[in-house]
Formats: structure tokens, C-alpha cells, sequence
């Protein structure tokens, strides 16, 4: 990509951001950078590097599930692979992956400014990300091997287990340190660079996402951090805070636990919906269907989301009252969700659809997120979360939603960002094989799951009764799939930055957002003039595109 | 670009953070005399409310929330209510019990 | 061909000042919200323990408390008037404000290192014999009071740090009294660590 020389473009335009050369040369010009496109790279190979290794880890733990007793792996290893596959998915992948990539290239360009609010800041996240993810995987290495206590780190096993319990708890107080940098800067860049004539109902309705996904950022994840630190001192100095040995409450843990890790589904969740607002206008050439309530909706969802955490609580011995509380705000939060839901849905009614690869991860989405969130509203009734706590049936729905959804939101992103940000374009006939593997692998994955879990079959167990079999065979000949789709669409990807046919056109899908005015790749700078924006960008009239430049 | 070094504080003056500082100081006396009262169930409300009245003073005066624009006291508010919202329903469990 | 010079890179680099201390405030939730788990905790404990909190709390010496947060008070204030005094170019009057602020926070560790060797001194420690056999409820108390308490002087010596800095820059023209949002956030860090003290003192301290 870089030489030693400066590369320009023949057309005597200025070099793009992959091409600049600036105080440094080479890698240092990668790894030193300040500029919000190259950290967005920088962070894309990091995040698909842990994705590819939490992807092994549920390789695995479907292996040893494909037959009952022990296959592959001990009972204590395969306790280790799913607190790996967890930690690694949770804080390493779907945490980050749409905001630190997708956000950072782009939420300043859909906004028309230059660049984040806190550059260094921003820099300073990354290598917080990696510091995070290397004292994950040291875990696996150092004596004591990784920790078995499941990502959720319950007390008391977690204070009495003598595995690495204190690398993935410092791991994981890092990472939330990188995604609090992350929120502060997006909601500081919101407020303050947004191009002059971009007010805030002008604005695309993904940076509404990643607005609201900044907010629960800053201010749910201190609350993992303080917990997580409480367990380590503990672990260390013995103080008494949550060990029930030295007279503490480890319901109190679960409650402090949850107050950050349900809002993390929806820092999860939300970007990867701003994302499916984005694309189906797009891809459906129509005007989305309700922009402000898709807009007041991501507040809302960040809002209602703080009220609901004990819902993951109901079986460990709460008041009744409280639970009915909990059970209540758990109802409300699935509105607007819905909201959304039903309004993405009234955008392609009577739209002209095509079906691009973006499109098809985007439309899987609503399919996916629509059973992964009726899964979860069934688990906010009391009495059937009785029965289902701690069952597949759980883990069935939680990869419907954070795979299915933002897993997916996260793959239609790769699809329709990718040839802008390298400006290389992959096959997409592959693109489209890809994705039907993956989408069957999936739900031949996990819907059995939710079947079993019904059933009564356990979760995080390595063995079970005979009559679980059958679908547990399923489900794991269900993850070959899905990791055969995996490969398709990563090899088809990878091979186009390398040698797929180069794309300068600026509008590669005739989307109106500010991202597709500007040079494929971008400039280093973004736009050669401050751009001024009509409406919101959203209006499909024939196709036309509504933005104007005018000298700042 | 001028408008984002604006300072708020046109003629600064050391007067009112003196005045807010011996305001402090009574509030830190006013909770130390209370708790030497037996009030049994309000001792931590009066407390916690002296306390409040401090960080009040604190947060407008030594920290300008007062002269910021609206923004800023919004943004405290919000983060204000993810707290109090957390404490509230915490109890909805352990009142119960 | 076209080359590109060095300087329209770097040149994105726009100051805003209301933007910088907007992070600042965003940064400061973070740390109101670190520091509010703790309280969530102590406050569920205290509910479910309150004789026995009650009990633990009288081996703490009210007057200490009472002594350092009226000098954590007055930091707050030095600090506030460090900022007036850059404001009017009076820059010499700035760092001697600061270097008080410095002063007394020095001072205020002080007093916490006296307080914690007394209670070491009588064997109340974290995973200590003395302590591990009283009660629940006051293990829980001492547990809260140290890491609470140590996590808050952490965050005193880091703002420390970060006025001395501040004296440093006002001292060589970095911070002038029509740049001076550096100091404003340090300032603005500082009467959070004030804040957090001004609600940890009754709670510890004041509960008989």
C-alpha cells in the first residue's frame, strides 16, 4: 500500500488517507496515527483477528457438544473455552467492533467534519483495546490457564477458583476503559462538529445509534469497572465486599454486574440498528419511513435499558416485588425496538429492493433480531424464565440477538463500506453464496438450541442426557456451515483488498448520506469544503442527490 | 471560529468563591452538629441532603455549571439520573426482602 | 503531480474550548460513576447491616474527618481562585494559588496515612485476624471504608499530579490567561475528587 515515496493519484488529486504520508513512515504512520480512518483500521484488523479466535473457541465448544460425556476436552477445559469464547465475543468483538470501526471511519464524515473531537483520545482507545485483548489471550498461557468461571465471573467461584480470573478481570476493565474514551469522544464529536447546516434532525439516523450507544458507554461502563475491580481486590486482599465467606452478598455482585452488562447489549444492539437504517433506504431506494421515531427510539432503547437488569436475575432469590418491577420495565424495552421494526419494515413497502449482498446480511437482521427479541420479551415473564434460566434456550436467544442482529449488521457493514474505505470492490456473486451459508448455518446452529432449551438441556454443560443428541448434532453439524460461510465471505473480502477491481467512483450504491460525496478511498481531510446538507438524508426523489458544497 | 474561546466569566472575581467557600464550611459544621441529634430514621436523608447542598454549590459555582450553556447542566442531569435510577431500583429488590 | 505539504495535515487541529471541557464533564460521569457503585454497595450493606455499621464506625475519629474536609474544602477553593487569578494575567498569584491547592491536598493524604497506621496499629486490616472475627456487617464496613477511602486518595494524588503540571504550564506560558482550559479541567477534575469526599465523610464518619 505504502512505499517510501509519496503515491499520488494520477488524476492529480490528493492522496488518499491510505496513502498519506505524513511525520511518520511506514507502520509508524499506521500505529502513531491520530487520523480517525486509519484508527478505524487499525482497530477492524484487531477486532477480526479476535473474532477469528472466538469463533475457534465456539468451534470447539461445539465439537465437544456433538456427542454426549466427554469427546474432545475435559469438563474444567470446556468450562474455559466458553468463558474464552464469551470474553473474547463480548468485550473484544461485538462491544466494539461497529462503533470503534465503522463509527470511527465514519461518524465524522456522516457528520461533515474532519475528524473526531479528541484525536490523541482516540489513538489512546486503541492501544487500551490492545492492551485488553493481549492480557486475554495471556490468560490462556499464563500457569493457572484461562478462567472457568463463564464471562459473568459470578461470585463466589470467581474469588475461589485459582485459574487467571485476575487477567481476564483486568482485561476486561481496559477494554471498558477503551469503550468509555469511545462514547465520550462520539458524543463530544456529535455535539460539536457537526457541519453548520447539519442540525440535529438532519443528521443520518446511525449517527443517532452511535450517539445513544456513546451515552450508555460513558456512563454504564464504569459501572463493570468498579465491580470487576472489587473482585480483584478481593480475590487479592481478601477484603469482604462480595464473598459470602467473609459475610458479603454475591446477589449484590449479579445486581452490580448487570446494571453495566445489560446496557452493553444495547451498545451492542444499537449501532448495529443504526447500520440497518442506513442500508435499507439505500438498498430499497425509498425514504425511510419515520425518521424521527427511528431517531427517538435509540434514545429510548439506551434509556429503558438501564432499568431492566435484574431480568437476568430472576432465579437467584430476589423479592417478588422487585422482580415484578423488573419483569414490567423488561415489557417496556421491547417497544422501541419494535418501533424500529415496524418502521424498517414500512420502508420497503412498495420500495424497489435490490438485493445486494448488504442487503441481504441487513434484511437477515430483522429476521434474526425479530426471533432473538420475542425469545427475550418470552424470558421477561416471570414464570417462564423460571423454567428456561440457565438453558440453551438462553443462549439460543442471545445469539440470535447479538449474532444474528449486530453480527450481522456488523457483516452488511464489511459489505457496504468496505469498497469505499479501500476502494476495492469484491465479488459479489461470492458475496451472495457467502451469505446463504452463513444465514442457513445459523439458524441450523442455533435454533435447536432454543428448542432444547425448552426441553430443559443446560447451559454451559459439556455433557447431557441422551434425548438432547439429536439436536446438539444438528446444532454443531449447524456451526460447520456457518464457519464454511464465514470463510467464503472473509476470503472473498481479503482477496479484494488485495488484487479485486479497483473502485474510484465516489457513490457506490446511490446512498445519499455524506460518505458517498467524498473520493473512494477518502482523503486524509475528508472534504476539500465543509459540506452543506438540505434535509435529512434520507429523501429518494428519483435518486437524486440533495447535497450542495459551498466555500466555508 | 472565535466563539468556541469564549470564556464565560467576562470580569472574573475572587469574591463569590470565598462566599460559597464559608457557605461550605457552615453546611460542614451544620451535618457535624446533626449528627450528634438522635433523628433515628432521617439521620442519613439530612445527611445525604447537606451533602447534596455542598455538591450543589460546588458543582455551580467552583465548577461554572451555572455560566455553561444549558448542555452542561442537561449532561449532569442525565448522569445524575443513571445513578439515582440504579439506587432506586437496587431497593426495589432489597426493600422487599 | 501534486505533493502535499506537512502543514494542511496537521492543520485540522481546531481549538474549542467549550468542547474540551464538555469531555472533561463526560470524563468527570465516569468517575462520579465509578465511585457511585461503591455507594450503591455501601448503601445496601448499610441497609441490611445497621448495627453493626453503626458499631464499626465508631473506631473512625470524627474530628480527623472533620479536619480533612474542611482542607479538601479549601483546595477546592485555592483551586477555583487559581483560575480567577490566571484570568486576570495575574500569573504569579495563579501558581502560588495552585501550590496551595498542592499543599493542602499533601496535607489531607497526611492525615489519612495517621488514620489508617492507628487502625493497622489496632489490627483492623483487610484479611486481618482482629477483623475477619467480628461481625459481617463490619467486615463489610472496614472493606468499604479502606477501598473507598484508598480509591479516593488514589484519585488525590493523581490531581496532584496533574496541579503540578498545571504550575509547570501556567509557570512557562503553556496556560495564559486567554488559554487557560488546561487548568479550567484540572480544576473541574479536582472539585470532583472534593465532591466525592464531601458525600464518603458523613457516610463513614458521621453515622451515630
Amino acid at each position: 500500500m505504502t512505499s517510501d515515496s509519496v503515491a499520488v493519484e494520477t488524476n492529480g488529486h490528493e492522496p488518499s488517507y491510505l496513502e498519506y504520508q505524513g511525520k511518520h513512515k511506514g507502520i509508524l504512520g499506521w500505529i502513531l496515527s491520530t487520523d480517525h480512518k486509519r484508527i478505524g483500521i487499525l482497530y477492524l484488523t484487531a477486532v477480526l483477528t479476535f473474532f477469528f479466535a472466538g469463533v475457534v473457541f465456539g468451534f470447539l465448544m461445539r465439537l465437544e457438544l456433538i456427542s454426549p460425556g466427554e469427546t474432545i476436552v475435559t469438563a474444567q477445559t470446556y468450562n474455559k473455552f466458553f468463558t474464552l469464547h464469551g470474553v473474547i465475543m463480548i468485550f473484544l468483538f461485538i462491544i466494539p467492533a461497529i462503533p470503534a470501526i465503522f463509527g470511527n471511519f465514519f461518524l465524522p464524515i456522516l457528520i461533515g467534519a474532519k475528524d473526531v473531537a479528541f484525536p490523541r483520545l482516540n489513538l489512546l482507545s486503541w492501544y487500551l483495546y490492545m492492551t485488553g485483548g493481549i492480557l486475554a489471550l495471556l490468560s490462556i498461557v499464563m500457569p493457572g490457564g484461562p478462567a472457568d468461571t463463564g464471562w459473568t465471573f459470578y461470585i463466589p467461584y470467581s474469588v475461589r477458583t485459582d485459574t487467571n480470573v485476575i487477567y481476564a478481570l483486568m482485561a476486561a476493565f481496559i477494554l471498558g476503559f477503551s469503550s468509555i474514551l469511545t462514547g465520550l469522544n462520539f458524543v463530544t464529536t456529535v455535539h460539536r462538529l457537526r457541519a453548520p447546516s447539519m442540525s440535529w434532525f438532519k443528521m443520518p439516523l446511525s449517527v443517532w445509534s452511535f450517539y445513544a450507544t456513546a451515552w450508555v458507554q460513558v456512563l454504564a461502563t464504569p459501572i463493570i469497572g468498579i465491580t470487576l475491580l472489587l473482585v480483584v481486590i478481593e480475590r487479592v486482599l481478601h477484603v469482604g465486599i462480595f464473598d459470602p465467606a467473609l459475610g458479603g452478598d454475591p446477589v449484590l455482585y449479579q445486581h452490580l454486574f448487570w446494571i453495566y452488562s445489560h446496557p452493553a447489549v444495547y451498545i451492542m444492539i444499537l449501532p448495529g440498528m443504526g447500520l440497518v437504517s442506513e442500508i435499507i433506504p439505500v438498498f430499497a431506494h425509498r425514504t425511510i419511513f419515520g425518521y424521527k421515531f427511528i431517531a427517538f427510539s435509540s434514545i429510548a432503547i439506551a434509556l429503558f435499558g438501564s432499568l431492566v437488569w435484574a431480568h437476568h436475575m430472576f432465579t437467584v432469590g430476589m423479592s417478588d416485588t422487585g422482580e415484578f418491577i423488573f419483569s414490567l420495565l423488561t415489557m417496556v424495552v421491547a417497544i422501541p425496538s419494535a418501533i424500529k421494526v415496524f418502521n424498517w419494515t414500512a420502508t420497503l413497502y412498495k420500495g424497489s429492493i435490490e438485493l445486494a449482498a448488504p442487503m441481504l446480511y441487513i434484511l437477515a437482521f430483522i429476521f434474526l433480531f425479530s426471533i432473538g427479541g420475542l425469545t427475550g420479551v418470552m424470558q421477561g415473564v416471570i414464570s417462564i424464565d423460571i423454567q428456561i434460566h440457565d438453558t440453551s434456550f438462553i443462549v439460543g436467544h442471545f445469539h440470535y440477538v447479538m449474532f444474528g442482529g449486530t453480527g450481522f449488521a456488523f457483516f452488511a457493514g464489511l459489505h457496504y463500506w468496505l469498497p469505499k474505505m479501500f476502494g476495492k470492490m469484491y465479488n459479489m456473486k461470492t458475496a451472495n453464496v457467502a451469505f446463504w451459508f452463513v444465514f442457513v448455518g445459523f439458524n441450523v446452529l442455533y435454533f435447536p438450541m432454543l428448542i432444547m432449551g425448552w426441553m430443559g438441556m443446560p447451559r454451559r454443560y459439556y455433557d447431557y442426557l441422551p434425548q438432547f443428541h439429536p439436536y446438539h448434532l444438528i446444532s454443531t453439524i449447524g456451526s460447520w456451515i456457518l464457519i464454511l460461510g464465514l470463510i467464503i465471505m472473509f476470503t472473498n473480502l481479503f482477496k479484494s483488498l488485495r488484487s479485486g477491481k479497483k473502485v474510484t467512483a465516489k457513490n457506490l450504491w446511490g446512498g445519499e448520506t455524506l460518505e458517498w460525496q467524498i473520493e473512494t478511498p477518502p482523503t486524509l481531510e475528508n472534504f476539500e469544503k465543509i459540506p452543506v446538507v438540505g434535509g435529512h438524508p434520507y429523501q429518494y426523489k428519483d435518486n437524486e442527490v440533495t447535497i450542495e458544497e459551498e466555500k466555508v | 471560529m472565535k466563539e468556541n474561546n469564549v470564556q464565560h466569566e467576562h470580569s472574573p472575581s475572587y469574591g463569590i468563591y470565598i462566599l460559597v467557600w464559608l457557605g461550605l464550611l457552615a453546611l460542614t459544621g451544620l451535618t457535624v452538629a446533626v449528627a450528634g441529634l438522635d433523628i433515628g430514621r432521617f439521620t442519613v436523608a439530612t445527611a445525604m441532603i447537606i451533602a447534596s447542598a455542598k455538591a450543589f454549590l460546588v458543582l455551580t459555582i467552583f465548577m461554572h455549571l451555572k455560566s455553561e450553556s444549558k448542555t452542561f447542566t442537561v449532561f449532569v442531569i442525565v448522569a445524575l439520573f443513571f445513578l439515582a435510577i440504579s439506587f432506586i431500583l437496587l431497593f426495589a429488590d432489597y426493600s422487599f426482602k | 503531480m501534486t505533493t502535499q505539504t506537512q502543514a494542511h495535515s496537521e492543520s485540522h487541529v481546531h481549538r474549542d474550548d467549550i468542547g474540551a471541557r464538555l469531555g472533561m464533564w463526560l470524563f468527570l460521569f465516569t468517575e462520579l460513576i465509578l465511585f457511585g457503585g461503591m455507594f450503591l454497595v455501601y448503601s445496601i450493606y448499610r441497609f441490611t447491616h445497621p448495627e453493626e455499621f453503626h458499631v464499626a464506625a465508631k473506631e473512625l475519629n470524627t474530628i480527623i474527618g472533620t479536619f480533612n474536609t474542611i482542607i479538601l474544602l479549601t483546595s477546592s477553593l485555592t483551586m477555583a481562585l487559581s483560575i480567577v487569578a490566571i484570568q486576570k494575567d495575574n500569573k504569579r498569584l495563579s501558581i502560588f494559588f495552585q501550590f496551595l491547592t498542592i499543599l493542602l491536598a499533601l496535607f489531607f493524604m497526611v492525615n489519612k496515612f495517621f488514620e489508617w497506621s492507628i487502625k493497622f496499629h489496632h489490627g483492623i486490616y483487610p484479611g486481618s485476624d482482629t477483623l475477619l472475627n467480628e461481625k459481617s456487617g463490619e467486615i463489610l464496613f472496614f472493606g468499604l471504608y479502606y477501598v473507598m477511602t484508598g480509591l479516593h486518595g488514589l484519585h488525590v494524588i493523581v490531581g496532584v499530579a496533574m496541579i503540578a503540571f498545571m504550575m509547570r504550564f501556567t509557570s512557562n506560558g503553556v496556560v495564559t490567561h486567554d488559554n487557560f482550559i488546561k487548568l479550567e479541567n484540572t480544576g473541574l477534575y479536582w472539585h470532583l475528587v472534593d465532591i466525592i469526599w464531601i458525600f464518603l465523610f458523613p457516610l463513614f464518619y458521621l453515622i451515630t
